[in-house]
């Protein structure tokens, strides 16, 4: 977990409005996402998590300021495409980003678009859906797949890129919880068996516990970034913020607030029952 | 008055290779004023279920009554009856801000009382007491195009127009998906505060267990198509064993509070943030 | 009430018909429709719909989903039947009022209706027992030659393809949108047409919305993974012909003259 993969320098976002008037989606941020990191966005509605995913793969360039990918320039229209499969992405709609009507032959999309020869094609295709656990719905068309097994076949088409980060815009919004917890731990094991770097963007607080970075955005900027326990050690400005804080960690603060004195960085039932270990109660 | 689900099957595509029961026998009451939640993973029978609230569904067999009404009844006296008594049922679907398609917020939300034939004085106060209700603000929004708004705000543009119809009974399919915490708990306590001054029964689907534990009194769980549980939410939530079958986890306010009992650290279940603070923080001052 | 449309459904198997080159599918098909325009003696016809019928067979694809593609379309050749019934001279066999029904009429109603249905069954074969990707790869080679001459075949495939992965979901999102729509009291059935026609509004502009906003993501999902156009594309499924492939050749040239013999000799 040393060198950068994603680095982002004084990156800003304008969108060009239909009465002219420029609306700044992001406006300076700086961001570097390491390799083999797992970095968690949060932010509320239209705060620019979309807009900063979008930049990671050259989707959207800035319109002032540098992205660089794996040491490229998004700018660099060349490396556009090594760029691309280097960062694959997930979205949050899962009807809207599979393109085939069979799992196999979407999950080959990418590699076929790369021109990679169909002997190979054939084992990445065969080794990314195994990974994501979709290896018994190959023949399967999409239609027919709960929401979870979607966004793991999508998953999996970023995989057959051989992509080493993977972005994932709110890939959990539309699921149930099932299909949430799929896909978390979908993503969670690819991250610790592979090294996979991770930008996750949610709305739900307690899937953000996983990670090793949190940064949180508002109004185009990122406001907060640490680690879980630092972010959601201070309930007030993410209640401020609009956001919340997973139920152990206001607890937490609540209690403390009631004098019980608890040691900081509590995020689980777990860390909240043995940070009480030292009490005694009749 | 109520809404009464009585032995209602369901299969879509009947018939063909691709046919699925989608409700095999269900039975249910929901009383006017009443918090209903409905939960159960995908494919359950939840939508299925909620669209015959207001026949948007037949049933294939079995009957639903609202306030008595049967909505199975072709005859041509009991027509008249039925559309009133559809119109006692507004249904929010999911994601409602993708039916949105007048020019202005206004002209939207008085898309349903006009249907209703009303004069365009009351059109007008309904429209405000619908923006009212959903914390728009008629001055600043009611000459907006609908499209130009994020999407809460739209979101709550399309439930303000189904509440102009001022149901007796409110429909809402996840109605907070996609959002953010802030404004998911604005939508609820909107919702909450309907059914407090209205007296508007809520029935709402809901993947967020602790949601369906502090709003609702009674709650349907789903499965395979046939109702697994009914009753108090904290009732049905204790059956862990159940709601794992089903696909779901027990709200985190008791999954953390089991797990304080079962350290010792407290001596019976609690169910709300607030209750299980103050219990624990006094518990723990004392032994100091 | 829109969830019974099959069109451009795929139905995955391993049989015969599925096995079959995309490309010779899909020419093989093309040439049957234009042998079936050619058919004329009820001998023939007998001949062409028993073959089409062991097809369907062949294929496994359930008889039920083949009525359902039909179902649409019913009305189509009902009506048709009707006029070839009516407006045909010839030794008449029932007289009511200015109605005459003629033996010739009768006929000639049936086959041109049994030619509508075979043209619909045919079709139907061919996106029930083809992936539509492997459509699009079919397309795509043999509009290929054309692209000396500037047309974009890759580009025409592609939207084929998607046209047919997103049918499914664009019945379902219709049929939300009207039930959307009736909840709030809107009525679809009365009024005369441009009253109709307004009173489509809602659900027009939702779907037309919603729908841009599909491929609005959908592209960018494609982007994302390095579509760009049919330039320097793999494909993991090569098309290669096999034995199978010549086999059903032999059996189509056969299959051609014995229609052909049936239609003229007999």
């Amino acid at each position: 977990m040393q060198e950068p993969l994603i680095v982002m320098q004084d990156v800003s976002h304008v969108f060009q409005a239909d009465d002219g008037v420029g609306k700044a989606a992001l406006s300076h941020v700086d961001l570097t996402v390491k390799r083999g990191e797992f970095v968690t966005v949060l932010g509320r509605n239209g705060s620019g998590k979309s807009t900063l995913a979008r930049h990671c793969n050259a989707l959207l360039l800035p319109t002032s300021g540098h992205c660089v990918v794996a040491g490229m320039d998004t700018r660099e229209e060349k490396d556009l495409w090594k760029i691309r499969s280097h960062v694959g992405m997930v979205f949050q709609n899962p009807d809207n980003q599979l393109v085939a009507a069979v799992v196999e032959d979407d999950v080959a999309f990418g590699p076929e678009n790369l021109g990679v020869p169909p002997q190979e094609i054939r084992s990445r295709v065969h080794e990314s859906l195994e990974a994501v656990g979709m290896e018994h719905f190959r023949h399967c068309a999409p239609h027919l797949l709960s929401g979870g097994q979607k966004q793991r076949v999508a998953i999996a088409g970023a995989l057959a890129m051989q992509t080493e980060c993977l972005v994932l815009d709110e890939p959990t919004a539309m699921l149930d919880p099932q299909g949430r917890a799929e896909v978390l731990r979908t993503v969670c094991r690819l991250h610790e068996e592979r090294g996979l770097t991770v930008v996750y963007i949610t709305h739900f607080m307690e899937e953000a516990t996983v990670a090793d970075r949190i940064v949180v955005m508002d109004q185009g900027q990122i406001c907060r970034a640490g680690t879980p326990k630092e972010i959601f050690g201070d309930v007030k400005s993410m209640d401020e913020l609009g956001l919340s804080v997973p139920l152990a960690a206001r607890v937490a603060f609540d209690l403390r607030r009631k004098g019980v004195k608890l040691p900081a960085g509590i995020l689980t039932d777990t860390d909240l029952v043995q940070a009480l270990e030292g009490y005694h109660v009749h | 008055m109520s809404i009464e689900v009585s032995h209602v099957s369901y299969t879509y595509m009947p018939g063909t290779p691709l046919s699925r029961q989608a409700l095999d026998d269900v039975s249910a009451v929901i009383p006017e004023g009443s918090v209903t939640a409905v939960a159960g993973h995908t494919g359950s029978g939840k939508s299925t279920f909620i669209q015959h609230l207001n026949g948007l569904l037949k049933p294939y067999t079995g009957k639903v009554f609202v306030d008595g009404t049967d909505l199975g009844d072709r005859s041509k006296k009991g027509k008249r009856a039925l559309v009133q008594a559809r119109r006692k049922v507004g249904m929010v679907f999911q994601y409602p801000e993708q039916q949105l398609f007048e020019e202005t917020v206004a002209k939207d939300i008085a898309f349903g009382p006009r249907s209703l034939g009303l004069g365009e004085s009351e059109i007008d106060e309904r429209v405000k007491r619908a923006m009212d209700a959903v914390g728009l603000a008629y001055d600043e929004f009611a000459d907006k195009p609908p499209f130009r708004l994020s999407g809460g705000q739209m979101r709550r543009v399309a439930i303000a127009g189904v509440l102009a119809l001022e149901p007796a009974y409110l429909v809402l399919d996840e109605p907070t998906a996609g959002l953010d915490p802030r404004s998911r708990e604005e939508l609820l306590q909107q919702m909450m505060r309907l059914h407090r001054k209205q007296h508007t029964a809520i029935i709402f689907v809901s993947h967020h267990m602790d949601d369906i534990l502090r709003l609702a009194d009674t709650m349907l769980l789903f499965r395979d198509g046939k109702i697994a549980a009914k009753g108090a939410p904290r009732e049905v939530f204790m059956q862990t064993e159940l709601l794992k079958e089903c696909g779901l986890r027990p709200p985190r306010i008791m999954e953390l509070s089991s797990e304080l009992c079962r350290a010792g650290y407290l001596s019976q279940m609690v169910y709300t943030e607030k209750e299980l603070v103050d219990v624990l923080g006094r518990r723990l001052r004392d032994a100091r | 009430m829109l969830g019974n449309i099959t069109v451009g459904q795929y139905f995955p198997g391993n049989s015969l018909l599925h096995r079959l080159d995309p490309r010779l599918k899909i020419v093989l098909l093309f040439l049957m429709l234009i042998e079936v325009f050619l058919l004329e003696k009820p001998a023939a016809y007998a001949f062409f719909t028993a073959v089409t019928v062991l097809f369907v067979v062949i294929s496994r694809v359930p008889l039920r989903t083949f009525v359902r593609a039909l179902k649409p379309l019913w009305w189509i050749v009902l009506f048709t039947f009707v006029i070839h019934l009516l407006t045909t001279p010839g030794r008449e066999i029932f007289h009511a009022g200015i109605l005459t029904i003629s033996e010739e009429g009768l006929t000639k109603g049936c086959l041109i209706s049994l030619r509508l249905v075979l043209l619909i069954v045919l079709s139907s074969l061919l996106t029930f027992t083809t992936s539509p990707l492997k459509l699009t790869d079919g397309m795509d080679a043999l509009l290929s030659p054309g692209k000396r001459f500037g047309l974009p075949a890759h580009e025409l495939a592609m939207m084929m393809t998607i046209a047919l992965r997103f049918i499914p979901t664009l019945i379902e999102e219709t049929d939300t949108i009207i039930k959307a729509q009736e909840s709030r009291g809107a009525d679809f059935t009365t009024g005369n047409m441009f009253v109709r026609l307004k009173n489509m509004l809602p659900i027009l502009v939702p779907l037309f919305l919603s729908s841009f906003r599909r491929a609005d993501e959908l592209a960018l999902a494609m982007e994302a993974r390095c579509y760009r156009g049919g330039e320097g594309r793999t494909q993991m499924k090569e098309l290669r012909f096999a034995t199978w492939d010549g086999a059903a050749v032999l059996l189509f040239l056969l299959f051609t003259v014995a229609a052909f013999l049936l239609n003229h000799y007999l």
